[in-house]
Order: C-alpha cells, then structure tokens, then sequence
C-alpha cells in the first residue's frame, strides 16, 4: 500500500473580500474589523487565508455558523467567484502544478466540466429546469466530450436510478418535480462524468427529515462506490457527524479549528466551536 | 412628391460603419459582430439585416439578385428588389450564375455560387444557444469560452422527445472549428452548401442588430452525434412536376381534387432555367 498520499485538492491562502478595502482594513489590519467586516470601508472579508487538503476518497466537511464564508468558499472552488489572492491546486489537472485560479476562463470551464462536481441548495443553481431530467444529465456529459446519445441515455437512466428516480419520470422536466427529486437529480448530474471531486453546498437544507435520510444515505453509498473525494458544506452538525471524516470549522471567513470530525465534535477547542457543538446537544 | 435619395439609400457613414462590422465578421468566420441596426423603410423582422448588408455593399456594376424562400417573385423580394433598384438604379437579374450579389430569405439557390459572388441570407434569430440560454451576457461568455454544451444539448432534447433531431430549418453549425453558428432558417438541406463554398455568405440580423459571415472555403459542419448523424430532408423517387428536377430541394404540393400529393423545385428561377433549357 502506498501510504504517502498526494491531495486531491490542496488549497492554500484561499482570500475572498467583497469590496475595495481601505486604508483601516487593508493588510493584517484584522482587528479592526467588526468580525468580518469593516465599519469604515464596508467590505466583507469573506475568506480569509483558508488553507486545506483534501485526499482520495475522503469526505471533508465544513461548518461554521451562517456568513462565516462556508458557500463562498465552495463557489470560489467551483469558479462562480472569482478569488482575491490564493492558489488551489487539483491533482489530475496538469499533475497537479497549476494555479486552477490563475487558469483562463476556457480552462476553468474544462476542469469545472471534467474534474469537478457540485450540488447547490438552490437546484435552480444547477438543473436546466425546463429541459428533461435526461437532458440534464446529458448536459454535463456533453459539456465532457460524449456526442454519443445512446451512451448518454444508458449512463442518465443508471444514474437517475441510482438516485431513485422512478424510469417513467426521467423525461420529465425537473419543473415538475419536488425539491427532494430535484435535489437527487442535481446529484445524479453533478456524478455523472466521475469527477474525483464532489463539492455539496448545504444539500439537505430545507428537505423533509426522510428525503434528507436518503439523500445523505446515497452521497456515502456513492462516495464509497466511487472512492471519489466529497467536500461538505453545512451548518447542520448531524450531517458532518454523519457524513464527514475530517471536519474544519469556520468562523468570520477564517478556519478556526480542524481535525477528526470526532475529536472537534468530542474534545472542541476553540470557544466557537464549543458554542457550537453545546448547541447541537 | 419626388424625393431625390443617396445612393443605395443610406448616407455614405452608415455604408461604412456597416461595412466595418462586416470585415470583422469576414475575419471571424462564426463570430456575431454587433452593429448599428439603422431604421429601414420596411419593419424590422422583414428582412432589415439582409437589406442593409445589400445595401452598404452594393455598387453601380453590380447585379442583384432577391430569393424570399426559393421565389423570385414573392411580395418580400419584389418589394426590396424595387427598393434597391430604384435607390441605386442597378441591373435586377433572376438568374443566379449571373448575379453578383444576392439577397436570401432561407434557401441557398440550388445552382452552385462562384467565386466573386456574395449571398447575404437574412436572419431573425442569429443567437444558437438562444433556446439553451435567454441572457445575451450568458451567451456572450458561451461562445467565448467555446462552451457549446447547450447546442447540443437541444438536439438531444429532440432525439429524447422525437427520437430523431426534429430541427427543422436552422439547424446549427460549427465554422471553422471554432464558433457554432445559427445559418438562419435555411432547410438543413442546403447547410451542407455553406460548407467550402466558393462565394462568400454574409448573415444579416437586422432586429437582433449582428452581423456574421462565412468567408469562401471555410470549413462548416452541422452539428450531430456519434449514434445520430446529421441527415438532410430526403426526396427520394421525387421529380419536380414540372421541370423533372431529381436531388434538389422540392415544395410538397396538395391537389385537393385528386387528393394527389405533387413536388416541384422550390428554387423557381432554377426551374424556369431549366424548362428554358429544354425548350432550347
């Protein structure tokens, strides 16, 4: 076995700021900001220098309270945002040596479309809501290089089976559908070039207490099928406690404390965390 | 009231902000230039982008010719042919070998262009991804960043729903490896003559204010899939009833009394070429 492992995703010094900045926020000025934000200038300091691995066939999962950079987080992972400073690094995009941040628009749209995955809260975000289900997925696997419609149709309808979408519903528009469904075929479609990285932005939020089961259920059947690395977003503990190997906690755009999801949920040390986890109990 | 008009209708800085857009769509095979759509005599959605494009590029020698879907004698092309003949006083021809320069309401002429000759084909819709996308800021990025996902995407909406690309005329294409591009609602029969072709072919959009070209010998495939290959409206066993014309692009016409279903060339000039020929 080979026991030294290369990340699948190594970010490093991650910085995301809505707005300018000024002369009272700007550089390592970060105590004068009212957690993030700074009263003078009004910019929001939405990541700030988040570092963090992620290995083969891992789930890692981040919490942290509403506005602590968690979403904006993913979307700069997922190029919706452009980033202010950084550098995140993709193993199977050029051995894993270029800056996926300082790669032309054209490229990003390759790794996005060949190498990552990624389901929203909102499946609006995501899912053409007026083309088939099928069509969805078909969508990606295009965006991929497949021009073949019979491979499509045959790897749509496995994977929209897998997700539990009955057969004679698979050409229906996602329209129709309940947010349980959408959210399943959002999965089914951000799975379906095998991307090794599967980015999931609070996807249980706002589903009844059964579909969130089963969607959670099948996001750790597939990720243990597929071996494929997952980066969780939530501020829903029992998801993470559920689903995620290593957690890091979030605070005010930064990371504050990182480990074991048990040991942070168990043994937490920094005092947000601690409030946070209390409240979970 | 005798009103005396530039020539060719417009003043000589609208030729030439036209004539502008149209070199750098001639250098971007594909490309939509935007452009200053001016007020035409006729409304918008009636050929508008085609006529200026005529217009800008007409000169005292040239010959013009006007289809409006195969017919040299519609209302359409009539009306613009009486236009551009009265405001530059140029020769009118029906005959496609000789015309210099040819405006097309969807139909390429069934007799192959030559070198020198420019066909401008009229287009309401120029946007592909327009069905795939609503926002032309989304589209803009699209074909920047050569993302047409969404193109294909529609055909194989259609195989899902139809079982086969139900694309009825303006069917996209791919030029020059590079940008796809809506040829305007010309029958999917006539796209494989954008392909190669020896005349240049300018694409005009008056309402949507773009212009877009195919330059000579450029190369231009429609779009299809491995499993689904791009096929043409197919005439087989089919003569033109009057002419006898087998291979190329027929109207289908009903006889109500015999209930007999007739075909004949949809290109009338073509026809009439012929039927002249045989007579000798």
């Amino acid at each position: 076995m080979d026991y030294v492992q290369e990340p699948v995703l190594s970010v490093r010094n991650l910085n995301k700021q809505y707005g300018g900045g000024c002369l009272n926020c700007r550089g390592a000025k970060a105590d004068r900001l009212i957690k993030n934000f700074c009263p003078v200038c009004g910019t929001v300091y939405a990541c700030r220098d988040v570092s963090f691995q992620v290995y083969a066939g891992e789930i890692l999962g981040v919490v942290g309270e509403s506005g602590s950079g968690k979403s904006t987080l993913m979307e700069c992972l997922y190029f919706d945002q452009e980033v202010d400073g950084g550098e995140a690094l993709i193993s199977s995009y050029k051995n894993g040596e270029a800056n996926l941040f300082a790669e032309s628009s054209q490229q990003k749209r390759y790794i996005r479309n060949h190498m990552m995955g990624k389901v929203y809260q909102n499946a609006a975000l995501s899912l053409k809501m007026d083309f088939s289900a099928l069509g969805n997925i078909a969508e990606k696997l295009i965006a991929a290089g497949s021009r073949h419609v019979g491979r499509m149709e045959t790897r749509g309808r496995e994977l929209l089976e897998h997700v539990n979408i009955p057969s004679y519903r698979m050409k229906e528009r996602p329209k129709n559908f309940s947010g349980g469904m959408q959210q399943r075929v959002q999965i089914a479609k951000a799975l379906s070039n095998n991307p090794p990285l599967l980015l999931l932005d609070e996807v249980t939020t706002g589903l009844d207490l059964s579909v969130q089961a089963s969607v959670l259920d099948l996001i750790k059947t597939i990720q243990r099928e597929l071996g494929i690395s997952v980066v969780i977003v939530s501020h829903d503990l029992s998801v993470i406690k559920m689903l995620a190997d290593r957690t890091f906690v979030m605070l005010d755009g930064q990371m504050i404390e990182h480990g074991l999801t048990d040991q942070i949920l168990e043994d937490p040390q920094h005092p947000f965390t601690q409030q946070l986890v209390q409240s979970l109990l | 009231m005798r009103m005396k008009y530039q020539f060719a209708f417009f003043d000589e800085g609208s030729k030439r902000e036209i004539r502008r857009a149209t070199l750098k769509a001639v250098a971007i095979p594909g490309y939509q230039v935007p452009f200053a759509s001016r007020e035409m005599p006729i409304a918008r959605g009636w050929g508008t982008g085609g006529l200026q494009l005529t217009l800008s590029l007409v000169g005292k020698d040239d010959r013009l010719k006007v289809i409006d879907q195969g017919s040299d004698e519609s209302v359409n092309a009539v009306n613009i042919k009486e236009l551009i003949g009265k405001t530059t006083g140029i020769a009118i021809t029906e005959e496609t070998g000789e015309a210099t320069l040819i405006q097309s309401r969807h139909r390429i002429p069934e007799i192959p262009l030559h070198a020198g000759q420019i066909l401008v084909l009229q287009v309401p819709l120029p946007e592909p991804l327009r069905y795939f996308e609503p926002s032309e800021y989304e589209t803009k990025k699209l074909h920047a960043e050569q993302e047409y996902s969404g193109a294909w995407l529609m055909l194989f909406e259609q195989i899902m729903k139809y079982g086969h690309m139900s694309t009825g005329a303006d069917h996209p294409v791919l030029v020059h490896k590079r940008y796809v591009m809506a040829p305007s609602p010309i029958p999917r029969f006539d796209n494989s003559k954008l392909n190669d072709s020896e005349a240049l072919i300018l694409l005009g959009a008056g309402r949507e204010k773009k212009i877009y070209a195919v330059p000579p010998h450029t190369e231009v495939v429609s779009l299809d899939f491995e499993d689904f290959p791009f096929v043409v409206e197919p005439f087989q066993g089919v003569s033109c009833r009057l002419c006898g014309a087998r291979g190329v692009y027929m109207d289908e016409v009903h006889d109500e009394e015999t209930g007999e279903t007739l075909y004949q060339c949809n290109d009338t000039s073509y026809c009439l070429q012929r039927l002249n020929e045989k007579r000798g």
